[in-house]
């Protein structure tokens, strides 16, 4: 099992602590400029991450690599598809 | 030996930064120089207001000239910075003349601070610039104003509010627009004829899950239909459609579509920022990365914060007591030298009700149920604000 610092992206967000607009939003908005193949990384603290951000990579057609725990947050791992 | 500390953009981050600079630190400590575009502040958040006004409302209602909010010590430059050079420590600035003659001037600064916000990107969402006749907005005066005008001939139909682009300035406001639009089609006996949507690019209808809990019950009960996980990426002005990154068609006889944003141009000119032109941040020290002696605050850093006067407000109080140690060579007081993420701010529910959201990167808000109170307070702050906030009193 790969731990979270073998996992390389191309550009790392760091949301710990973001209410508003939240992680999500981060990814979202990280995404966009992302080219397609692109890796990129969210941290959050927020619980709600472990549901939103898959939900929304499943939705949006993006892979989800993984999401690893770390100290004081979780680090979100996602390749943009399309 | 005097610091020259120089400040471009003068909105409330800017501002307020160079006046407590200007009262902490005497005119030999350091020399205050605020450099803005055009020379004028706007109290963007009264935008919102504006198109349910019956009044005719001045495009410049809500601005004052930047001169008569600053410190006599601050000294003004009214001018556009074209380029930052991070190696020599210097800014170019393009000034325009009475007479029409542009001169070139380089400013030279010991310390910089970028306030220079964010600006709308239609160019940003596929369809925008060409269908410009086919939304409506509420991120500018002119925008703002339009609206106005669109909603006194709207006589029935399907209104559709959307978020063109992520980051945009004050999360809240869609949310605030929508219930403010249904009380006001209320009002004009409109809203058994008009359809709302509204539609958001999260899971839920708002990021803050305990004011999504409070607001999408209020939406349902106020008859405004909403779809989620809906992130615009193609507006089809022809046939009145607005389509989803996740493969939705929307159509609308109404669209209020908050357009997308970048940092400022200067950022992207001096290729100090982000694809997007947002400025790489220190969360807490409001340092731009990679380079010594620049610091950002407001809607220019990439901050997981709100794009928002409220955290432009409180990141500009840590950075003036970070600029005061530094200029004196002292070790600068984590306590109010450092940002945790501080952002307070009011959301309008409609009806005369607001609550209120108050929180840091360590606490997560927890709203209150809306209220009389919360409304009065922001209507209140929003006349207090020319002459308790700009000036750093609060």
């Amino acid at each position: 099992m790969s731990t979270t610092s073998e996992v390389h992206a191309d550009v790392e967000i760091d949301a710990r602590g973001s209410f508003c607009p939240g992680p999500l939003m981060e990814l979202i908005r990280g995404i966009k400029t992302l080219p397609v193949g692109g890796v990129i990384a969210v941290r959050s603290s927020d619980p709600g991450s472990a549901k939103d951000i898959p939900a929304w990579l499943q939705k949006a057609g993006h892979e989800l690599i993984g999401a690893y725990p770390e100290a004081d947050c979780t680090r979100f791992v996602a390749r943009k598809l399309r | 030996m005097t610091r020259r500390i120089v400040i471009v953009g003068g909105g409330v981050g800017g501002t307020i930064v160079a006046n407590l600079l200007a009262r902490r630190l005497s005119p030999e400590e350091a020399e205050v120089t605020l450099i803005d575009s055009v020379g004028a502040h706007v109290y963007m958040p009264a935008w919102l207001y504006i198109p349910f006004s019956d009044e005719p409302v001045a495009r410049n209602s809500f601005a004052r000239p930047e001169s008569s909010l600053l410190n006599r010590h601050v000294r003004l430059v009214i001018g556009e910075v074209t380029r930052v050079d991070p190696v020599n420590q210097e800014l170019t600035v393009r000034r325009v003349a009475g007479n029409g003659e542009v001169a070139t001037t380089t400013y030279p600064y010991d310390e910089l601070a970028l306030a220079t916000g964010a600006r709308l990107a239609p160019q940003d969402l596929t369809g925008m610039v060409e269908s410009a006749d086919a939304y409506h907005e509420f991120y500018s005066a002119e925008g703002a104003v339009a609206l106005q005008e669109a909603l006194r001939e709207f006589q029935g139909g399907r209104i559709v509010v959307a978020v063109g682009g992520i980051p945009y300035r004050c999360p809240p406001a869609p949310l605030e627009f929508t219930f403010l639009l249904d009380e006001w089609l209320r009002r004009k006996h409109l809203r058994q004829r008009t359809e709302i949507e509204y539609l958001f690019p999260l899971p839920r209808v708002f990021p803050i899950e305990p004011v999504a809990d409070v607001a999408a019950p209020l939406l349902e009960q106020r008859g405004v239909k909403t779809r989620l996980f809906f992130n615009a990426d193609e507006l089809d002005g022809e046939h009145h459609i607005i389509r989803s990154l996740e493969g939705e068609d929307v159509p609308f006889d109404l669209l209020v579509l908050i357009p997308p944003h970048r940092g400022a141009r200067v950022v992207e000119a001096s290729d100090l920022g982000d694809p997007q032109g947002w400025l790489a941040t220190d969360r807490a020290t409001l340092a731009v990365k990679k380079y010594p002696h620049i610091y950002a605050i407001g809607d220019a850093t990439d901050l997981p914060v709100s794009k928002s006067g409220s955290a432009a407000h409180f990141e500009a109080k840590v950075l003036a007591a970070r600029l005061v140690a530094l200029t004196r060579g002292e070790e600068p007081d984590p306590k109010h030298a450092e940002y945790d993420g501080e952002v307070m701010c009011f959301l309008e529910t409609g009806e005369n009700q607001a609550t209120q959201l108050v929180f840091n990167y360590n606490h997560p808000p927890q709203p209150p149920r809306p209220s009389l109170l919360y409304h009065m307070e922001k209507q209140l702050f929003n006349k207090a604000y020319w002459h308790i906030v700009p000036q750093g009193l609060v």
